[in-house]
């Protein structure tokens, strides 16, 4: 699966639009993680713990909007966007999304 | 003198965000600035128009993401600039931190691709923990984009 965020891919053509396919995840924070967020919150600095965890929720996300591409029998996704949102104070929601194509080579 | 133990807490973290925050932002900016000298000549853009030379190449997503945490100093700061309103200097620098280290990391994926440039960059950011009565606890930023590889 050829993922790209802009609407078209240089070296091939569009031969087929799907439709828009998308993938979400709703993340709870971990707490062990966000007692060391709560120290690194006196001195600053990069959080790599939730680095990593937003990383994999991320590619989870990806993970199910290719797996509904797939399932329409498409080879890309272009114009792909991420959006990020809070649920509640402990939990955030991402969101993928793009428009499922089938390309060929020119 | 004497200090009630109530105040001591707070003005221990103060002194230690203080002297902690500015020694990780400082040693942050130096990594910064030795990537950025690094990846210059790979070009990131936020358009999307490609140039000529670039038109037979092929095109695969890339990101980068950080996750970057106040310090308490900063908290304080803004809590107090919060009063009187007017930019909070405190929060753009941390930002701006995480918007660069973001599309570092981003050039760093293109690099190992051997990417020539990476266009139509975009950038997400968002809270990642902290409410809203007690300020910005830490803020992630990703970037993504389009990384055109040659073909082979």
């Amino acid at each position: 699966m050829l993922l790209i965020n802009m609407e078209f891919a240089p070296d091939k053509k569009i031969v087929r639009h799907l439709g828009m396919v998308q993938g979400s995840i709703v993340r709870a924070k971990h707490i062990g993680r966000d007692i060391m967020a709560g120290l690194k919150n006196v001195v600053g600095g990069e959080l790599k713990g939730y680095t990593e965890l937003m990383n994999e929720a991320r590619d989870a996300a990806v993970e199910r909007m290719c797996e509904q591409a797939e399932s329409l029998g498409a080879n890309a996704i272009l114009n792909i966007r991420f959006s990020t949102s809070t649920v509640t104070s402990s939990a955030s929601e991402i969101l993928v999304y793009g428009s499922a194509v089938i390309l060929e080579d020119r | 003198m004497y200090l009630p133990f109530e105040l001591l807490i707070p003005l221990g973290l103060l002194v230690l965000g203080y002297v902690a925050g500015r020694f990780n932002e400082k040693r942050h900016y130096r990594r910064i600035h030795e990537g950025e000298d690094r990846y210059r000549d790979l070009l990131v853009l936020p358009g999307r128009d490609l140039p000529p030379n670039l038109l037979r190449h092929s095109a695969k997503m890339v990101s980068g993401n950080v996750v970057i945490s106040v310090d308490y100093f900063k908290v304080i700061l803004a809590g107090l600039r919060n009063l009187v309103g007017g930019r909070i200097a405190a929060y753009e620098s941390l930002i701006d931190r995480a918007r660069r280290e973001a599309i570092l990391r981003l050039q760093a994926e293109a690099r190992s691709l051997n990417a020539d440039a990476v266009f139509n960059l975009r950038f997400e950011t968002s809270r990642i923990s902290g409410d809203l009565r007690r300020g910005v606890g830490s803020m992630e930023v990703l970037a993504y984009g389009t990384a055109l590889i040659p073909r082979q």
